[in-house]
């Protein structure tokens, strides 16, 4: 155990933690921010400190508002530590708490007087038949490939599902000669017509909008086929993925590709928040949990507070401003500065955040997924990949009267795997909601318990030694090798 | 196999040689594991412990564990967020773990 106490620890080098470190750091707090990654930028603005100018224009200019971020945190005085897997949050040592994470092959902690956890979203679970073939990845993931020494498909690809990341992905595809096979579209004209009750807001989101429309009118100039109202995905293949099928208007379509990159849509990563126990509720709009939070991105967990998407979908311009209202409100806490004065710093962010979100129930309502794209109808697919659980396995533990998440865990395994329900805790959720009639939020979700990565026994024993040389105050290593 | 993917980089940036099932790529420095192998033509990357089935790469992003691999001899290292070095063994998994019992001196 480090006896190293800082007044905040972010977790998380998005656009949220750099904006709340740099804010923080200005203030004269000491901060660490810790990263998985080896450079900050989080997965929106990944390895723009090394990308050079032609990749940072064919990113585009979203992915270049990151490298200002990222200076401005570069000098902020804020510490940093990146290649950093932070896999416990702890409030034992009240009233600090106690980060613990492995860098380089060895356990390390420290403690902080503040957290932020600004863990950002991942991409919500697409289980459709045939998603676990290889070939068959995220469109995020073939982004975080794009921002990597310019890793591209080699093969034609097929673009498939909803929302503004895939067709940024295709649209920066074009740009760098990919050829693309098609995009599968899952939205229906009736997703249009209930977006446009929320019209008003989109106008004050007029700039995004016109972005996303830009790239679909790019991709369709560019003879890119296109098939919308697509439902009722399948990708065919043995061991690999060979074609993605689908219905168009009650026709079964097929497609050959041994690339299919699947989206439809981000959802809140807040298994920190989560493994502290704090309150989440079901959001209908977003179709996912969000912690519950007061206007500083503070959880019931005092002394917490969540920024940027993790807290709720928004979006990189969004997170940066909670990120500053996050390190107000840790600031306010600590006596760093007054209630005065952190109200008149959060005017500008409150303000710029009310007017980034105007645009989100349009964007929510139109890039709704399927029904069917989230809880499988056909009992094969596999719901939870790590343990290989399917639809059916799951609404047999319901029809046997097992009532939630952990209790389907205890009978099935799902969601016991190293993901620990990232990839399948939102299907589990609606799943047994929709099997036993109720709402999600009377559902629930998984119990999360540290570690919240894997360890090996060895970055444990690390862990264990650094213990026994620690004040006896110190807590003892973990019992567990492994999630729960 | 035909790779899925390809790298862009200039022709004179550093690269390393990494080894995947007993054979040699050269790939790019500052790859991940996981991009690498998929430059390299990989499909699956491992089988699943209970049902054997393929996976592959699917998030990039750590979160879905389904890059596991046997790197340098230790079993179930994240694919996606390890970055290469030169000489560095890589080895699919298939099946489940087994626990190795080392005789003496510490595993690593």
């Amino acid at each position: 155990m480090t006896d190293d106490l800082y007044d905040i620890a972010i977790v998380g080098a998005g656009p949220a933690g750099l904006a709340a470190a740099t804010l923080a750091a200005a203030q004269r707090a000491r901060v660490v921010l810790l990263d998985e990654q080896a450079s900050p930028g989080g997965q929106i603005y990944r390895a723009i400190a090394d990308a050079g100018a032609s990749r940072i224009d064919l990113l585009g200019p979203d992915y270049a508002a990151g490298a200002e971020r990222v200076r401005a945190f570069v000098g902020s005085g804020a510490r940093y530590e990146p290649n950093a897997s932070v896999w416990q949050a702890s409030a034992e040592d009240d009233p600090h708490y106690t980060l613990r994470y492995t860098r380089d092959g060895g356990s390390r902690a420290l403690r902080a007087k503040r957290l932020i956890l600004a863990t950002g979203a991942i991409e919500r679970p697409f289980p459709v038949p045939g998603w676990t073939l290889p070939g068959v990845l995220t469109a995020g993931a073939a982004q975080i490939l794009l921002k990597s020494a310019g890793t591209t498909p080699a093969v034609p690809v097929v673009l498939a599902g909803c929302g503004p990341l895939l067709y940024l992905l295709g649209w920066q595809y074009l740009r760098a000669g990919v050829p693309i096979r098609a995009i599968v579209d899952t939205t229906t004209p009736d997703d249009y017509r209930r977006a446009f009750a929320h019209i008003g807001g989109a106008l004050a989101g007029l700039p995004t909008l016109a972005k996303g429309l830009r790239y679909l009118r790019t991709l369709k100039r560019a003879g890119v086929p296109f098939h919308r109202g697509a439902r009722a995905f399948a990708i065919e293949g043995d061991t690999a993925a060979r074609a993605l099928t689908f219905d168009v208007q009650r026709a079964r379509q097929r497609i050959d590709a041994s690339l299919v990159l699947l989206h439809q849509g981000v959802v809140p990563h807040s298994h920190f928040a989560w493994s502290l126990r704090a309150q989440h509720r079901w959001d209908d709009a977003q179709l996912c949990w969000r912690p519950v939070t007061d206007a500083w991105g503070e959880l019931d967990v005092r002394g917490v507070f969540v920024a940027g998407d993790a807290a709720g979908i928004g979006g990189a311009q969004a997170a940066a401003e909670q990120g500053r209202l996050a390190a107000l409100g840790a600031l306010a806490g600590l006596g760093a500065i007054d209630a005065a004065r952190r109200d008149a710093l959060a005017g500008g962010p409150r303000a710029s955040l009310a007017k980034l979100m105007r645009i989100r129930p349009f964007l929510d309502a139109l890039y709704r997924p399927n029904d069917e794209h989230r809880v499988p109808a056909d009992d094969a697919v596999t719901v939870c990949r790590c343990e290989e659980v399917s639809a059916g396995e799951l609404r047999e533990v319901v029809r046997l009267g097992v009532p939630g998440p952990n209790q389907a865990k205890a009978f099935t395994r799902c969601g016991m795997g190293p993901c620990q329900g990232r990839l399948c805790g939102l299907t589990v959720t609606e799943l047994i909601a929709r099997e036993r009639g109720a709402a999600p939020s009377a559902i629930g979700h998984y119990r999360i318990r540290p570690p919240l990565k894997p360890l090996t026994i060895g970055e444990l024993a690390g862990v264990a030694d650094q213990a026994a040389d620690a004040p006896a105050s110190a807590p003892p290593a973990q019992p567990h090798a492994a999630p729960a | 196999m035909e790779s899925l993917f390809r790298t862009d980089v200039p022709a004179g940036a550093p690269r390393v040689t990494i080894e995947f099932d007993g054979a040699p790529f050269s790939v790019p420095a500052g790859l991940s594991v996981a991009a690498a192998l998929l430059a390299a033509g990989a499909r699956a990357t491992r089988t699943t412990p209970s049902g054997h089935a393929p996976r592959g790469p699917y998030c990039m992003m750590g979160v879905c564990f389904e890059c596991l691999v046997e790197i340098d001899g230790v079993a179930s290292r994240q694919a996606c967020v390890t970055p290469v070095r030169d000489g560095m063994r890589v080895r699919s998994q298939h099946g489940a773990r087994v626990l190795r019992v080392v005789a003496e001196g510490p595993s690593r």
